[in-house]
């Protein structure tokens, strides 16, 4: 089990090494482009070339990758180009907004989609139908509409919410309920159109199968065959589909965190990545690399949990 | 006939075709295909539609209302032509949706197609390599990458395209790996067809239909993300898109709304054409869409009224029908009669498609949810069983009807392991706790042969093998002391060693509790070696109905005598030679 989850980590680590690897390649093509930024106003041909110099930003690009590298890996994720803001310190702190989001959408999701997956599944009828219909609306609408139509019919029109901003909780849990309100919304619509589409689809493989039928000739309670024994059979294909859908929310709440002025982690790459700022957007690469390959390891873990052919001994 | 003339009769042509003809005739396809082409002819003829380019502005136009001479719907916070700008960006979203669409198809099918067919090796270093790209955080790679791209479009979706590729990879490498072991690719390749014309003529051929709904799906993903991205900004100021007019409108919302609303209509518009055209198109070529299994009675039906036959069971002109795509019912089984009396053990043989194990599913009370029984009467002492509610039904399983299925395998769910399954089924049968249910499933884990019960009960069904598999169906079946077992080929997928042992063990079993036995099968060796009765089943309908004695005797139906036939030339089950079989050839 160690020695399982330690392969899984080596492997996240080779992964991340080479993700980066490859955003840095990418990024060396436009350094010039940063030194001019860096410069502002003053840039000019003659003072490029020794600030290039100055920031290291000449060298040969895999010597500078590595040596990105080796600060890296001893916890120096380095500082702004333009800020001298400590990378780690901005970018968790970031990070924090938007995983609230993400992860409050993401449960309420699941449980949504999962009641309704299985309610759809195994009795038909009108949950079906509204099950199909959310997963349409869903997928119909761009998030970005919705949440635009949320703002001007609940913060504009009705006044209950406030449009943008952001407070954090620490400082007015209720103010940050609100502030968070629309996002979480946006990201549960399209996350119960996926999942509940998904789990629906599984249950339904799950009693078609020949043990459901064996477990209601014991007289078993149709409750119990449906919660203990077709659920649990069809959470491994969900899960799968929570840790893709965990990604297609990240990627929504980039967007969406604009929308609603959230001082998130995407509106902080976003200005990285107009500035140029290497050492920050390295810093939010590495950030979300680790992030995707935790939730993979935490995904395939409770998926050994589930599924007992898939268990590590 | 050399394999090419053989595909080329394989070639489903037809239901290309008729594929092609529900997609015609249904009305979702139509309105959306039909409104996508309208907007791409838009998108294509922007400069003969409007006067303006979409960047032109005039200071004139600021903000200008609809209807304003030369701008139909009006000017943005530049003194931009909305109605130029909208047909102008239909331009951008098709090149983005182009662009993404073929980047994620041309690399998932091409990886798809080579991890799919050839060996494990490659599909290994394949799998690695999309397991890395979906790594990738998709939108916030794009946003990082700006200062590479320079926000071009083109690059941008052909990025974007990357990112895509890893589920198309997935639907096509599945869908190969199906059919790389068909037999007519097998003859192919024996044949000695080069790899590059059997992946296009024969597993090409099977990918298109999944590929052909995967892109309207793609293409509408491609579109909203552009705009999203569009949205933040990402991307040139001077390529017009429906996320830069929406961002425009956004901010410009309080002046006037229809900045706003045009943009996000019809890119409303559009993406839920895509995936409403998707839907469509999943549903002309893959058929209709799986439907809610519902675990409940059949309908009620009023009880027929009929004498009390001193009978155990007494099955009375059965009649079960499924409904058809066109809403019409087909009986699979059309007015089957038969009667067990108490210990007794009664065969019904057939054919596969017989309807013999319908009939039994529907003595049970499990028939699927979508089968009608149209007519007939099941009676279980006396006592009417067709119209029972589910609770009704339930008690009757656990206490009166036991199930032994044909596929020991994937009757044990297989996330819980074999004890924890019996027991759950012990304790509700008979109610006793956890405990005694415990003692009593090890006991009949050892009663029906298991070597070592305690080890048994804790495995989890993927660790024991068929044979005992089979046997812990048993036990899990006589648990509840039944007064009738209905055993469904209990022996058919077993090994023939196995299939004595289990036979040995139902007719042991049978002995001891005196239990009645209703055996479906198709084996006339089965038949002969435990069963009293026999009912032969042809099409639906019971052809004969006789002691086994005397149907191996002298064999009534001419059916019969064809299917006896086919078994009593020595390939009987057992290595002894049965008793009755024996019987009915000495004499």
């Amino acid at each position: 089990m160690v020695a399982y989850i330690a392969r899984r980590l080596a492997t996240g680590l080779v992964l991340a090494v080479l993700v980066t690897l490859i955003t840095f390649l990418l990024l060396s093509t436009s350094f010039d482009r940063v030194v001019a930024a860096v410069l502002g106003p003053a840039a000019t041909p003659a003072l490029i070339g020794p600030t290039k110099e100055r920031m290291g930003l000449d060298r040969p690009v895999l010597v500078q990758y590595l040596d990105w590298l080796g600060h890296t890996v001893r916890g120096d994720f380095g500082t702004s180009y333009f800020t001298s803001e400590d990378v780690v310190h901005a970018v968790t702190g970031r990070l924090g907004v938007t995983l609230s989001i993400i992860l409050i959408a993401l449960v309420i999701s699941v449980v949504v989609s999962v009641a309704l997956g299985v309610l759809s599944a195994a009795r038909g009828g009108v949950a079906d139908r509204v099950a199909q219909g959310l997963s349409l609306v869903g997928h119909l609408v761009p998030g970005l509409l919705i949440a635009i139509g949320l703002v001007f019919a609940l913060a504009i029109n009705l006044q209950l919410l406030p449009a943008t901003g952001y407070t954090p909780l620490a400082e007015d849990p209720g103010r940050w309920a609100a502030t968070i309100a629309i996002p979480v919304i946006v990201l549960v619509v399209s996350g119960i159109a996926n999942m509940t589409a998904q789990i629906r689809g599984s249950m339904i493989d799950e009693l078609r199968k020949d043990y459901v039928r064996t477990l209601r000739s014991r007289g078993i309670p149709t409750r119990s065959i449906v919660y203990r024994h077709a659920l649990r059979n069809a959470a491994g294909p969900a899960l799968t589909v929570l840790s893709l859908e965990f990604l297609q929310m990240f990627g929504a709440a980039l967007i969406i965190e604009n929308v609603f002025a959230l001082p998130g982690f995407g509106s902080y790459a976003f200005n990285a990545s107009i500035q140029g700022d290497v050492p920050i957007i390295m810093g939010v690469t590495v950030f979300s690399v680790l992030m995707v390959v935790s939730l993979n390891l935490v995904a395939d873990l409770v998926n050994g949990w589930l599924n007992p052919k898939a268990r590590i001994h | 006939m050399s394999v090419e003339t053989l595909t080329a009769e394989q070639k489903p042509v037809a239901p290309r075709r008729s594929a092609a003809r529900r997609l015609l005739k249904d009305p979702q396809a139509l309105i959306t295909g039909g409104l996508l082409l309208v907007i791409v002819v838009l998108g294509v003829f922007a400069p003969l539609l409007s006067g303006h380019g979409a960047n032109d502005s005039s200071l004139d136009a600021v903000n200008a209302g609809a209807g304003t001479p030369g701008y139909p719907l009006g000017g943005d916070h530049s003194g931009r032509d909305i109605w130029a700008r909208l047909l102008y960006s239909i331009r951008t979203s098709a090149v983005s949706a182009v662009v993404a669409t073929t980047v994620a198809l041309l690399v998932g099918v091409t990886f798809g197609l080579v991890g799919g067919y050839f060996s494990r090796r490659i599909r290994g270093i394949t799998e690695w390599v999309f397991s890395l790209v979906m790594t990738f955080p998709g939108i916030l790679l794009l946003i990082v990458l700006m200062p590479v791209t320079k926000g071009d479009v083109r690059v941008t979706m052909a990025i974007f395209g990357v990112l895509l590729s890893p589920s198309i990879y997935r639907l096509v490498r599945n869908l190969v790996v199906g059919v790389r072991n068909e037999l007519y690719v097998d003859a192919a390749r024996v044949s000695g067809l080069p790899v590059r014309r059997i992946l296009r003529r024969h597993v090409l051929v099977v990918v298109r239909g999944p590929i052909i709904i995967a892109t309207a799906f793609l293409m509408g993903s491609a579109i909203g993300v552009q705009a999203g991205l569009a949205f933040l900004g990402v991307g040139s100021s001077t390529v017009p898109s429906f996320g830069s007019m929406i961002s425009d409108g956004f901010r410009n919302l309080y002046v006037d709304p229809w900045q706003f609303a045009w943009p996000a209509l019809l890119l409303g518009f559009i993406t839920a054409s895509l995936v409403l055209l998707g839907n469509a198109l999943r549903d002309a070529l893959e058929g209709s869409r799986p439907k809610p299994v519902k675990i409940a009675a059949g309908p009620r039906q009023e009880p027929e009224a009929g004498e009390s036959t001193g009978d155990l069971l007494t099955v009375r002109d059965l009649a079960i029908a499924y409904p058809t795509p066109s809403g019409e019912l087909r009986e699979v089984v059309s007015g089957v009669s038969l009667t067990v009396a108490a210990s007794e053990t009664v065969g019904v043989a057939g054919e596969s498609g017989s309807g013999k194990t319908q009939t039994a599913f529907a003595v049970l009370g499990l028939l699927p949810a979508e089968a009608v029984v149209t007519k007939g009467s099941i009676r279980l002492h006396g006592r009417e069983l067709l119209g029972l509610g589910e609770r009704e039904l339930r008690r009757v399983r656990g206490h009166s009807i036991a199930y032994v299925p044909q596929e020991p395998m994937s009757n044990l769910d297989p996330s819980f392991t074999v004890g924890a399954q019996l027991v759950e089924g012990v304790q509700a049968s008979c109610g006793i706790s956890r405990r005694e249910a415990k003692e009593r499933v090890l006991a009949l884990l050892a009663r029906v042969g298991i070597q070592d019960p305690e080890r048994t009960f804790g495995c989890y069904p993927h660790e024991i093998s068929g044979g005992m598999a089979q046997r812990v169906l048993i036990a899990g079946a006589v648990a509840s002391e039944p007064e009738l077992l209905i055993a469904d080929e209990p022996t058919t997928a077993l090994d023939v060693t196995v299939q004595a042992e289990i036979l040995d063990l139902l007719r042991d079993l049978q002995r001891e509790s005196g239990m009645a036995v209703l055996l479906v099968t198709h084996n006339f060796g089965v038949v002969a070696d435990i069963c009293d009765r026999v009912v032969v089943m042809r099409q639906g309908a019971v052809v004969e109905t006789d002691t086994t004695l005397n149907v191996f005797r002298g064999p009534a139906h001419p059916y019969t005598r064809t299917l006896l036939e086919s078994i009593l030339d020595g390939s009987t089950v057992r290595t002894d030679p049965p008793v009755a079989a024996t019987a009915g050839r000495e004499q």
